[in-house]
């Protein structure tokens, strides 16, 4: 691929884009210096490096509770989006219905839509059929807006699946059920994992439709946000740079397999 | 190739899970908006009276301009911040270009509370910037306006929507075939005719996709004001929200939530309908 004009150099598009690149980054590096900070999380510059709020976090209880039910409701969308995302990546690339195109656009529509939408649509449902809000709703609305991200991710495998491995499984006498499990559910392998990978991170960061559904038990982005009306200390900044790094560590081999699963369609 | 009942294997369950678990609650919430309450209870009583309070209030209609301004606001600067980027990236990066790109889209998924957590460090009067500006002495008394203003939700959003611009912008970039580019300057185009004559108007379906989103969730953003925001940076979501808490009238949250997803929707089928006109076969 080569540059418009790759004899010319852009020396000021290039240090604007070293601008644009610390404006992103920035806030989060300072973040992350100040939960080494002993004297808490403002002032310039931080003095005394210190593990202590780690200590403390460590040691935080009702944090770890929260860790644990995140992990809970993101592990269960990410089985509940995944199935019901795979039959409807199936449903759209082959089966013909009426109303498919509005299905096409319905799916969609929580990624799309502010959170605070598709977030007190769900609570009024809850509500409207007699639903406790506790984890359970939680879990099925982060399932169900995540569909979304499921479907998109499969469809594009889909797409790019060769259909004469499915032919000649079924010409050879395979059952439709057989073939499934053996030539299409393991040419999606690397489909299914990148997308389970992203609905697991954005399910333990959500926040806006989560505000409307949650119960008594915490999330763990709920506990944080929870916190900071409490006044703030650089034990957030400690938590929020253990969920940075998992994140950037789980986006990572996301991107990997993706870009693996791009190639190996080529 | 497909049976009939494998079809119907695959388009059933989706279908009806989401019939049952998201038309049904969207459905729910326009309902709502032409209900009423009655003496700290909801009543199913169709009427108009909320879509009429709503439009003559003053305050209602007051924050939703100020809401669409901070939107607009974010989406300028998200432009003028992603665009250069993308462009960078898509025709002078070179070798480094696949690692910058995976730089621009890990923060995109990267937990939104942190990165509006680390702007409220940052912009407290005796936040990181305060101090660093009291250090170089620049200022010798912390500087109170920066958090708690329309400003703070305005950087806070667009640090967040900047990545999501980038995206579909890059990929307009990255689909130009590069003859063309080539072609313009042959023929002896200046670079400037070059952007503004061939690759900007075959980017416009990226830029005009970017732009949407980051308007559109911007518009519906309730946590930034409240993070960041403080009462002269309220938005028509914190509105919505209160409505549903603590003033209790869900039938009037829900017809501002129905505006909301009018405007929404609207502008995503007139962007729809731009971006084909803009693109090219």
């Amino acid at each position: 691929m080569s540059a418009a004009n790759p004899t010319r150099r852009a020396p000021l598009l290039a240090v604007y884009a070293g601008l644009v690149f610390a404006f992103v980054y920035l806030p989060i590096l300072v973040l992350i210096a100040y939960s080494f900070n002993r004297d808490g999380v403002g002032g310039f510059p931080p003095r005394h490096l210190t593990f202590d709020w780690y200590r403390q976090l460590f040691a935080d209880a009702p944090i770890w509770n929260a860790v644990l039910n995140s992990l809970i409701v993101a592990a269960g969308s990410v089985g509940l989006a995944l199935t019901l995302g795979l039959l409807a990546a199936l449903a759209l690339d082959r089966a013909e219905f009426p109303g498919k195109a509005l299905f096409r656009r319905l799916v969609l529509l929580p990624l799309i839509l502010p959170g605070i939408i598709t977030g007190l649509s769900l609570l009024m449902f809850a509500v409207f059929a007699g639903m406790q809000l506790s984890l359970l709703t939680v879990f099925l609305g982060h399932g169900t807006a995540l569909i979304s991200v499921a479907t998109t991710e499969l469809f594009a495998g889909l797409q790019k699946m060769d259909r004469k491995q499915e032919e000649a499984s079924l010409d050879l006498g395979a059952t439709p059920w057989r073939t499934f499990w053996r030539v299409t559910l393991p040419n999606l392998k690397l489909s299914l994992i990148a997308a389970g990978l992203l609905i697991f991170t954005l399910s333990m960061d959500e926040i806006a439709v989560t505000f409307f559904l949650i119960g008594r038990d915490n999330t763990l982005p709920l506990e944080i946000w929870g916190r900071l009306r409490r006044g703030i200390t650089p034990e957030i900044n400690a938590v929020s740079t253990l969920i940075f790094a998992v994140s950037v560590g789980l986006i990572t081999v996301w991107y990997r397999l993706r870009t693996r699963a791009e190639r190996a369609a080529a | 190739m497909y049976s009939r009942t494998y079809k119907a294997i695959v388009s059933a369950p989706p279908l009806l899970w989401v019939g049952f678990f998201l038309l049904l609650p969207y459905a729910l919430m326009f309902a709502h908006s032409f209900w009423a309450v009655r003496d700290g209870m909801l009543v199913n009583e169709w009427n108009l009276r909320n879509y009429q309070t709503l439009l003559s209030n003053p305050v209602y209609v007051g924050v939703l301009f100020r809401t669409m301004r901070i939107a607009a606001s974010v989406t300028l600067f998200s432009l003028l911040l992603g665009y250069p980027l993308a462009y960078y990236l898509s025709f002078h990066a070179g070798p480094r270009k696949e690692l910058l790109y995976q730089l621009v889209i890990v923060p995109l998924w990267v937990s939104y509370l942190v990165r509006g957590y680390a702007w409220k460090t940052i912009l407290g009067s005796d936040g990181v910037l305060n101090g660093f500006l009291q250090y170089l002495h620049i200022s010798h008394e912390p500087v109170g306006y920066l958090l708690y203003s329309p400003f703070a939700v305005v950087l806070m959003l667009t640090h967040i929507y900047t990545p999501f611009v980038f995206l579909p912008i890059y990929a307009a970039l990255e689909h130009i075939p590069r003859p063309l580019v080539e072609a313009s300057q042959d023929l002896g185009a200046s670079p400037r005719a070059t952007f503004f004559r061939v690759i900007l108007p075959l980017s416009m379906p990226g830029l005009l996709a970017g732009a949407t989103f980051a308007f559109v969730l911007s518009l519906g953003d309730f946590l930034a004001p409240l993070l960041v925001g403080g009462p002269s940076g309220t938005m028509i979501a914190n509105i919505v929200q209160s409505l549903f808490g603590a003033a209790y009238d869900w039938p009037l949250g829900a017809s501002i939530s129905v505006c909301i997803l009018i405007i929404t929707v609207s502008l995503l089928f007139m962007t729809e309908r731009l971006e084909k006109r803009w693109s090219f076969k």
